[in-house]
């Protein structure tokens, strides 16, 4: 679970640490975020957003793996590796 | 309409009151200083129990609707708008010409006067637009809590262009399926309203009147067979319903559906499909495959079917609409059983 | 969108199917547990872009299915009561109770509001001091943040007429009551990105190596969810049992911190009724003693009302991934979104209703079986097997 969309933190407003919110934007949107479990995020940074919370940052130098992994696979196939 | 100053003797009457739906002189006087101003025409005017048209053509199409949008202003229009739009639409599905529409407003006690006006303004500008005329008008006021601050039945007559019978047992296999525009404008721009998910900017309704790219396809020759617009239920619900009641094959490929991306995105939020979100001013049209290309010229001239493309093709199992997925996996695109819900999961 | 539209190209998950395919040598069965990835899984077929040896279930992965439905009862009992504002996630409005569901109760007259967060549900208390409002907090460790953060934002705005009717649920006590009971089918598991991504992986460490099965977590996009079922295959085949996070892009390994620190502050585990399952220890989360006054459970009465009538809704095999919908007897005949037997044909997340509504064709797969056959024992399920062909675009002729 569950739905969770990837957005980008475009502002940042603290009022106390709960109160963290953010303007997040989401293809061309934006809406306002509670960014209190990610204190680590700043301006710039993608957060993953599940019913107005971002509960995680996106790690950037991660997105490609699902690309990598399968470069990876289709060679060692080609090179006769194991299955 | 913020300096619209309401002629009433009292103050207190910024609000429409159960009198106002009479038979009264206050019921003469709602009408008399909101409708009439603002709607005014040569055939309200006459102040009679009915208006007569002059329709040379001989086949008349007509065609009914009830209004209930909440909230009544939404980004992109309010239920006036929506009225007339709707209304002329559902004329032009028919291969007409809209001629005249007739409204009827139940109106909550209570709702504010300026919103009423807003309202007619926007009645106003739709039909100005659409070149058509309002021909007869009517309200009733019903007691607080017995409405949803407004509600808007209007119906319209039309002039029929088209030549040969534009339903769905019209459609035939081979037919090229065409739509309009892009989808789920209407609905995402409602419920980020209604459902507190404030989005920024502000998703606009697509609500327009898109009688002239039909008019404009019948007068060049185009042979339609079919026409729906789409509205509640979104792209998916017109498209079954034109299966079902034809009894005609749908097959079309989500690759080729245009979503704009603060739709997909609201979307995206909520965890709802756009195929299934309203739209209030896209239609989709069933043409023989060869004069497919020349209608998407046709429809592309003008501003509210810039965007047509074309979807699909009428082919497949009778009665159903089955859907190329966007990783190629071909599933049936049924309907839904009551609203769709946003989803958490 | 960024970060969502890269991962759902055609070509990508078509390589990973052609991957899958030529790393599977024999049958297995792997489930994933998360209404989201069911959901995924149908609308985009990508079960019927695996070779038919695997076997996709559907785990108890809508934590609106499984809310117990004496809790629904009492959520519809506050609704009714005057004053009150019963505020909730849309997809729990349908969800039926023993006599009826919110979604009705609204049509009567019940104030209730699908909200999408809990905070607005915060703002809505703060906004009518006048009305009491519950928010009806239902789901899975994914939501628990969100959920606990609402209470303590009402605790510490000091709001005395917001409180919450929790019905959280937690995914690793499901996994092992599954891969306890004694038929089990599972050989692998697919592990939900955003459980993850809130509580890390460590826990599902004990359970792999206990159980001896892999566990991978996957994302919900269709090369996520390709990737996961790929990594899980070699794993099977290669005889290997670990965890594997391909998520790492939302998922570390020991999740937010933050957030499982507000979860520990807010609420604590205890033993949850699972709607179609039963009893399972330990599963569930409920508000601790120290915001008692923020308990809805305890403000408000909970009716009792007849046992569940849904004798003939298997929802207890269908969450535990023994049943696929289709095969259930009831399925599109008797059981249908319109007249549901059970919550999983209601809830649009529920594995029936994602069934129903993304049936799909059966049309001709999109690629070959291994030349020189793959055939197992399991194959011939009914998928029919056809000559070459061309790429899907072209074989649906548009």
């Amino acid at each position: 679970m569950c739905l969770a969309i990837p957005g980008r933190v475009e502002s940042i407003e603290e009022a106390s640490p709960l109160e963290r919110f953010g303007r997040v934007s989401f293809g061309g949107i934006a809406k306002q975020v509670n960014l209190a479990f990610v204190p680590e995020a700043g301006v710039g940074d993608y957060v993953l957003v599940h019913v107005g919370v971002a509960i995680s940052v996106v790690d950037e130098t991660e997105a490609n793996r699902v690309f990598e992994y399968i470069a990876q696979m289709e060679e060692l196939t080609e090179l006769g590796g194991s299955p | 309409m913020n300096n619209f100053h309401c002629p009433f003797p009292y103050t207190a009457t910024d609000f429409v009151q159960l009198s106002h739906g009479g038979s009264g002189r206050i019921a003469q006087r709602l009408l008399d200083a909101v409708f009439r101003p603002i709607l005014g025409n040569p055939l309200l005017d006459l102040k009679h129990d009915s208006a007569i048209l002059a329709i040379p053509g001989g086949r008349i199409a007509i065609t009914t609707d009830a209004f209930v949008v909440h909230p009544w202003r939404f980004p992109g229009g309010n239920i006036g708008s929506l009225a007339v739009h709707g209304t002329v639409n559902d004329l032009a599905m028919s291969g007409a010409r809209p001629v005249a529409i007739s409204l009827a407003f139940v109106i909550e006690e209570g709702f504010a006067i300026s919103a009423l006006a807003e309202i007619a303004q926007s009645i106003r500008e739709s039909v100005d637009r659409a070149s058509v005329y309002v021909g007869a008008a009517d309200t009733k006021v019903v007691e607080r809590g017995k409405g949803d601050g407004i509600y808007i039945s209007a119906a319209g007559v039309g002039e029929v262009v088209a030549v040969n019978p534009i339903l769905p047992t019209s459609v035939t296999e081979g037919d090229a399926i065409l739509l309009s525009g892009d989808v789920g404008r209407h609905g995402a721009a409602v419920m980020t309203v209604r459902d507190g998910l404030e989005v920024d900017p502000p998703i606009e309704s697509d609500s327009a009147a898109v009688h002239e790219p039909v008019l404009a396809m019948l007068e060049a020759g185009i042979d339609i067979h079919c026409l729906r617009d789409v509205t509640r239920g979104g792209l998916a619900t017109v498209l079954n319903e034109i299966a079902t009641d034809g009894s005609a094959p749908i097959r079309i490929d989500e690759d080729k559906i245009p979503v704009r991306e603060d739709v997909t995105a609201v979307c995206e939020i909520l965890g709802l499909d756009p195929l299934y979100v309203a739209c209030e001013g896209r239609f989709v049209a069933f043409v023989p495959a060869d004069q497919a290309e020349r209608a998407l010229e046709v429809m592309r001239q003008f501003d509210v079917a810039k965007g047509a493309v074309r979807i699909g093709i009428a082919e497949g199992t009778k009665g159903r609409v089955e859907m190329k997925g966007r990783i190629g996996v071909l599933r049936i695109l049924d309907l839904l059983s009551g609203e769709q819900l946003p989803r958490i999961c | 969108m960024r970060f969502l539209d890269e991962y759902r190209d055609a070509d990508l998950a078509l390589r990973y199917a052609d991957a899958i395919r030529a790393a599977t040598t024999k049958p297995w069965t792997i489930m994933e547990i998360c209404g989201g990835q069911t959901h995924s899984i149908v609308r985009f077929g990508i079960d019927e872009l695996l070779p038919s040896e695997i076997q996709l279930v559907h785990g108890p992965g809508c934590p609106v299915c499984v809310t117990p439905v004496r809790l629904i009862d009492q959520a519809i009992h506050i609704a009714k009561t005057p004053g009150c504002v019963l505020c909730s996630f849309g997809d729990m409005l349908r969800v039926p109770g023993s006599e009826t569901d919110l979604l009705q109760a609204k049509a009567q007259g019940a104030d209730v509001r699908s909200v999408y967060s809990p905070l607005d549900a915060v703002r809505i208390a703060e906004a009518e001091p006048d009305r009491t409002v519950v928010f009806f907090a239902v789901g899975f460790e994914t939501t628990a943040p969100a959920n606990g953060l609402a209470v303590k934002t009402a605790a510490a705005k000091g709001l005395e007429n917001f409180s919450v009717l929790v019905a959280h649920v937690l995914v690793p006590p499901a996994m092992e009551a599954i891969l306890g009971s004694p038929d089990n089918r599972v050989q692998g598991f697919l592990a939900a990105g955003h459980v993850c991504a809130v509580m890390g992986v460590r826990e599902y460490e004990p359970l792999a190596a206990k159980y001896r099965v892999p566990i991978v977590i996957s994302g919900f996009e269709p090369a996520d969810l390709l990737q996961g079922v790929l990594m899980c295959v070699k794993q099977l085949e290669e005889g290997r049992f670990e965890v594997e996070n391909p998520y790492s892009r939302m998922v570390q390994s020991d999740g937010n911190l933050a957030a499982k620190a507000l979860i520990e502050e807010v609420f604590e585990v205890t033993d949850r009724e699972w709607r179609g399952i039963g009893s399972i220890p330990a599963s569930g989360l409920c508000l601790r003693e120290s915001y008692r006054a923020y308990n809805a459970s305890l403000l408000f009465d909970a009716p009792i009302l007849a046992n569940e009538k849904e004798q003939q809704c298997r929802a207890a095999q269908v969450l535990q991934g023994r049943l696929e919908p289709r095969d259930c007897p009831a399925f599109g005949v008797l059981c249908t979104p319109e007249s549901p037997l059970g919550a999983p044909m209601v809830s649009s997340e529920g594995a029936c209703a994602a069934y129903y509504r993304y049936r799909s064709l059966n049309a001709p797969r999109p690629h070959l079986p291994a030349p020189g056959g793959s055939a197992s024992p399991l194959a011939g399920e009914g998928k029919p097997a056809s000559a070459d062909e061309p790429t899907p675009s072209k074989a649906v002729g548009i």
